[in-house]
């Protein structure tokens, strides 16, 4: 594939995270973010995210799993997802992050388990969208080209 | 936040031109990485740190109060709802504080909760901004900040 095609494949792949509602604009304010000082921002807070998710995913679900269930503890972990999906412009995680902290309060178990479930789905696909999305930025810096805004 | 009237060489008033210093306090490691962005990308000095009582050993209020200590820095930016002490706790405690009382102090909080606005801003908090930031609100803060010096 040329130069002009991966750029074009690249716009096309990121237009469609944001209509599928995957990315929202405070994405956009991260890309705006990144300049000559730094070029890999993105890349480095979006793996800090990533990092930061899995083990508040881990420690959900160990909390679950306990005989006695800490509901601030559990809602603490999800306000830090929240917030962190937020300022990455991660919304579908952010949004279900919202749905987990009312079954939270409302002391729900089931809803709890079942909004995990969700939470882990949506942030893998968002990860794995992420991912390849900076695979292919890579590649057209690779080839010489810059990455289009 | 007064102008003048101090007899240290590096009170709360910068000069223009200077690069403020901005203590930025958040537990979330994202929002930290982001703020301090934010602010260089403002031309500002930045120092982080994950919570409040970090924040207050920063400043030199820890367990003991420093006679003719000066601040270190020009502006308190801090996440509200944090473990242990909360920002507006720590908003408290640096308006209790003769040496750091006219630092300008602001509170971010992803929640849009009114009567929570207003208590931070009874406390003394400058401004109170909605998280997310955006470059447009750093960009305003410093306008604000500036505009109060003169």
């Amino acid at each position: 594939m040329d130069l002009v095609q991966l750029q074009r494949q690249l716009v096309d792949y990121r237009t469609s995270l944001y209509h599928e509602g995957f990315l929202d604009e405070q994405f956009t304010q991260l890309q705006e973010l990144q300049d000559e000082n730094n070029p890999d921002f993105v890349v480095e807070v979006v793996s800090l995210y990533f990092e930061d998710s899995e083990r508040l995913l881990n420690e959900l679900s160990k909390a679950l799993e306990q005989q006695i269930i800490d509901f601030k503890r559990i809602d603490a972990h999800v306000h830090q997802l929240k917030g962190s999906s937020s300022s990455i412009g991660a919304q579908r995680v952010q949004k279900l992050c919202i749905v987990f902290r009312n079954y939270c309060e409302a002391q729900n178990v089931e809803g709890c388990l079942k909004c995990l479930q969700q939470v882990k789905h949506e942030y893998s696909i968002v990860k794995t969208k992420l991912e390849s999305m900076f695979q292919l930025e890579r590649q057209i810096l690779n080839a010489g080209g810059s990455v289009p805004v | 936040m007064g102008g003048g009237g101090g007899d240290s060489s590096e009170d709360t008033a910068v000069e223009l031109g200077d690069e403020p210093h901005v203590l930025a306090v958040d537990d979330n490691l994202i929002d930290r990485k982001l703020v301090e962005k934010l602010l260089k990308n403002s031309s500002c000095k930045v120092t982080t740190a994950e919570n409040a009582l970090r924040a207050l050993d920063y400043l030199g209020l820890g367990n003991e109060t420093l006679e003719g200590a000066v601040s270190k820095v020009n502006l308190i930016i801090t996440d509200y709802c944090m473990p242990g002490m909360t920002g507006y706790e720590l908003l408290k405690k640096i308006k209790e504080s003769s040496v750091l009382k006219e630092v300008p102090v602001v509170i971010m909080s992803s929640e849009n909760i009114p009567t929570r606005i207003s208590q931070c801003l009874e406390e003394g908090a400058k401004m109170f901004m909605l998280k997310p930031l955006k470059q447009s609100d750093v960009k305003q803060l410093k306008w604000h900040l500036m505009k109060c010096r003169n």
